[in-house]
């Protein structure tokens, strides 16, 4: 069976590392947006991108949360670039259990970029809005591809997580039980 | 829930090794905001006027703004306060860099400190878990390199950390805190931080800081940053370079220093060098400049860069960060005509963690000693001949502590009365037993002598912003000036655009303009804005210190009042700054400040007018509410709501009852 052409937007955000002055307004931009009530709180810690800043070495690395991985890799990379050696790891977007970004501090839940998504959509995604020297830049541009396949809802991938973390067993136990205790609060 | 601020203190006592974490008073909040406010109210409640600086009853605070971990641009600042060795007067240093956000993250508003510890550590602050460390093995090291030690040692990159060098460790008078790009560097607050046996404070937090009315809040940051971009879009025409811009000055980016280099003086504050910014001199610092700035960085939250990343490899300068005046300070001081000698004394300085604007002043005050033979070859042995190599001799001396270093650590006030034989002649620039920048002019300024003799931190930065240095020398940019300076105000828009309109015309020389009433309210706005700055953690130089600011009086109630779901107007606002401004000052009056103190340097300005500055005084303290000593009156005390401080100050008769005392 041929898969159907289909159009697609593709957003990318266009890093100038070059540019980065280290502010982290990018960080806590994305945290505030992401907080509920919108705005209502900020903490870098969970923000879906994260500023290597290791301005002794003049390493400014702007790094995208992606997808959320079950396990480390085998080999893994370590950069050297103009003479500066970035750190193991550092150009991955993967929310790994090798380290400690893109997790929620304390449910340690994998956190995605998702481009700022929202009802309505933005002009442009926060991080970049809130980037004044221009090392985030937004484009968009048409693609025509493939029937997408279906993709993972944040709340699949949250649950996931978790079974990694703790099983399947588990999990499912404490949902029945979760369920079960707002069944009997909704009738009483 | 508390909004903006997190509602508790870290209270730490290294004599005995205990941590607490503190719930605060909420009305504190409503009274004095957060940063320096409610610093003040802790110094003036717990540290008594008799206590040494340097001994373990003096507090160090480090302290948020309330801002600071809000999405408020800019605001970064740490307020560091205590008693200063120096000035013996209470100082208060501010940084930017992430030191302040990353404390709120962890949930802490300030980190109180007293006592003193038996051997040299740090502490260690992760969300919930605080440990004293030993430092012991980090004793010698430089402030920067500590800060990379510690976030090995813990395995946390992200840790945040202030740390001092050995000049703090010696208790050197100006030794300073550093963090990355940023230090709190006046007053010698690294040296009470040194006399407490503390290296250095690491942070890491990852948790929330909530703010009261989101949606409101945001909307009012995209308003800030707008005006950021307009402003760089949109420099003050009429003025030089380094003063059309927002942020701290653009040193790091811009190379014309025509202003600094022909304005200020060299040396020991002695020479004025009208002729030196030629073309060749230009050429020389711009190659210089490329070379050394790597990048240009910010501090947390902030679009502005106003620090670089420096490294020198020609000059063997490894890497160090600088921002601001610093890359000059060394080099005006030597009367050293290359901008490379600044770059790599300031990279060595800053480990030693001394202050940039006292340490050359000291330095170029003992070459001045040694040439006039009130110190001799017996003080400075094998002093070299060339004036660089003589402040690099003077800086091991003086963070060592050996030989006369250990006098001139004090500064240069101190170190003139103890060298005597006429050494006391030589210390021409110092308010408040305080080095101020080296300037020396013509004709007395009404409006900055009043700044200089009252400002309490004795800091000419801490105090001018907004109003222009001088007046436009034409019309058009003069109306161009006020057509949209949104910053006044309210009620005294008239007033403040008339003054810039009209100033520059005939018959509005100094002294004797502007009127004494119009200095007043100048000075008095220009400080408020400084105070509420200092309580909220917002960068000065986005708000208090440069013309036409991103922050003004009539944003701040509004992004104020939305974050912390206080109600706080325009009026509200002042009155605050006020209370702080006022019990900064008790505090000081209470440990002896009087109007004596209040002295510009004999030659800041050539003309002077001592009948007319006495009355600018007087008039001044009048309209602060204060009496002839410079005292806040006990009414003025009552009506901002310090009765407490009114009764203190009766009860040891430094103010008169109701009839009764002197
Ligand atoms: S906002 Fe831009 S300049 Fe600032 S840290 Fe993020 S990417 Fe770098
Ligand atoms: S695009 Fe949006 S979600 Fe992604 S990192 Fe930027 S602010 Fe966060
Ligand atoms: S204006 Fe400059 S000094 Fe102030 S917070 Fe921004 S980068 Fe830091």
């Amino acid at each position: 069976m041929k898969p159907e052409k289909k159009k697609k937007i593709v957003k990318t955000i266009r890093i100038d590392v070059d540019k980065c002055n280290g502010c982290r307004a990018c960080e806590v931009v994305c945290s505030a947006f992401h907080a509920a009530p919108k705005y209502g709180n900020n903490n870098p810690g969970r923000a879906r991108i994260r500023v290597i800043h290791e301005p002794l070495k003049n390493i400014f690395l702007p790094v995208y949360a992606g997808e959320y991985t079950a396990a480390e890799c085998m080999g893994r990379d370590k950069y050297i670039i103009d003479g500066k050696e970035y750190d193991e790891c550092a150009f991955c977007r993967a929310s790994c259990p090798s380290r400690e970004a893109f997790k929620e501090p304390d449910s340690e839940l994998p956190l995605k970029c998702d481009m700022c998504e929202s009802d309505p959509p933005l002009e442009k995604p926060l991080c970049v809005q809130w980037c004044l020297n221009d090392a985030l830049v937004y484009e968009e541009r048409e693609e025509e591809v493939d029937e997408e396949e279906e993709k993972p809802e944040d709340a699949e991938l949250a649950v996931e997580a978790l079974i990694d973390k703790y099983g399947f067993d588990k999990v499912s136990d404490v949902l029945a039980r979760i369920a079960a205790a707002k069944a009997a609060s909704k009738k009483a | 829930m508390r909004y903006a601020e997190t509602g508790y203190n870290l209270e730490i006592d290294l004599s005995k090794g205990s941590i607490e974490r503190v719930p605060t008073d909420p009305k504190l909040t409503e009274l004095h905001l957060g940063g320096l406010g409610t610093n003040a109210r802790i110094i003036w409640d717990r540290v008594p006027p008799d206590v040494d600086p340097l001994s373990p009853d003096n507090i160090l605070i480090f302290s948020t703004g309330l801002l600071c971990g809000t999405p408020a641009p800019g605001a970064n600042r740490t307020i560091v306060s205590t008693i200063s060795p120096q000035t013996l007067f209470m100082h208060f240093s501010m940084m930017g860099g992430f030191l302040a956000p990353e404390l709120k993250y962890a949930g802490y508003d300030k980190v109180v400190i007293k006592g003193k510890s038996p051997s040299l550590v740090y502490l260690w602050i992760n969300n919930d878990k605080v440990e004293i460390r030993d430092a012991t093995h980090l004793h010698g090291k430089g402030a920067l390199e500590t800060a990379e030690l510690i976030r090995q040692e813990l395995g946390e990159p992200r840790a945040q950390v202030a740390a001092i060098g050995l000049a703090g460790e010696n208790s050197v008078y100006f030794a300073s805190i550093e963090h990355g790009r940023s230090s709190a560097s006046r007053g010698g607050i690294g040296a009470v931080m040194g006399s407490k046996g503390l290296k250095a404070i690491a942070v890491r937090g990852t948790k929330d800081v909530h703010v009261a009315k989101p949606e409101r809040f945001f909307e009012l940051c995209n308003e800030v940053l707008k005006y950021i971009e307009f402003r760089a879009k949109n420099p003050i025409k009429g003025v030089p370079p380094i003063l059309a811009g927002i942020g701290s000055p653009q040193e790091m980016a811009i190379h014309d220093e025509e202003w600094h280099t022909t304005s200020f003086a060299w040396g020991n504050a002695r020479h004025r060098r009208k002729g030196f910014w030629t073309k060749e001199v230009e050429e020389s610092w711009r190659r210089s400049q490329e070379r050394a700035v790597q990048r240009l960085v910010s501090c947390y939250n902030c679009p502005m860069k106003c620090g670089a990343i420096i490294s020198y490899p020609a000059l063997g300068v490894s890497r160090y960060m600088m921002k601001c005046y610093s890359k000059l300070t060394y080099v005006m001081a030597a009367m050293a005509d290359d901008l490379d000698f600044g770059f790599s004394i300031a990279g060595l300085a800053q480990e030693y963690g001394v202050d940039g604007y006292s340490t050359p002043q000291v330095m170029a005050f003992a070459v001045e000693l040694y040439e006039a033979g009130i110190l001799t070859d017996a003080d400075l042995p094998g002093f070299p001949k060339d004036n660089k190599e003589r402040f690099f001799y003077l800086l091991e001396k003086i963070v060592r502590r050996e030989g006369i270093g250990d006098v001139l650590a004090k500064g240069v006030y101190w170190a003139a009365r103890e060298i005597g034989k006429g050494a006391e002649a030589f210390d021409h620039n110092t308010i408040k037993r305080h080095e101020q920048i080296p300037i020396k002019l013509g004709m007395l300024n009404p409006i900055y002598f009043v700044m200089w003799a009252t400002g309490e931190k004795a800091n000419i930065t801490q105090i001018e912003g907004q109003l222009p240095q001088a007046p436009f020398p034409t019309k058009e940019l003069r109306e161009d000036f006020v057509k949209d300076w949104i910053q006044v105000p309210t009620g005294k828009e008239e007033r403040f655009k008339k003054f810039v309109l009209e100033w520059g015309d005939p018959g509005t020389e100094f002294p004797f303009y502007p009127p004494i009433d119009l200095i007043c309210e100048l000075v008095d706005w220009q400080e408020t804005m400084h105070y509420i700055d200092d309580s909220t953690g917002i960068c000065a130089g986005l708000s208090s210190f440069p013309l036409k600011p991103p922050y003004h009086i009539h944003n701040l109630p509004l992004i104020i009042s939305a974050a912390t779901g206080l109600e706080i107007d325009e009026d509200g606002l002042w009155e605050i700054a006020r209370r702080n401004r006022t019990l900064v000052r008790a505090v000081n009056v209470r440990r002896g400040l009087r109007r004596k103190d209040e002295k510009p340097p004999e030659d800041h300005w050539k003309k002077r007018f001592p009948e007319y500055e006495a009355k600018i005084l007087d008039e001044y303290y009048e309209y602060k509410g204060w009496n002839k000593e410079g005292i806040p009156k006990k009414e003025t005390l009552e009506r901002l709501e310090l009765d407490f401080v009114a009764q203190d100050l009766v009860r040891r008769g430094i103010l008169e009852g109701n009839g009764e005392g002197k």
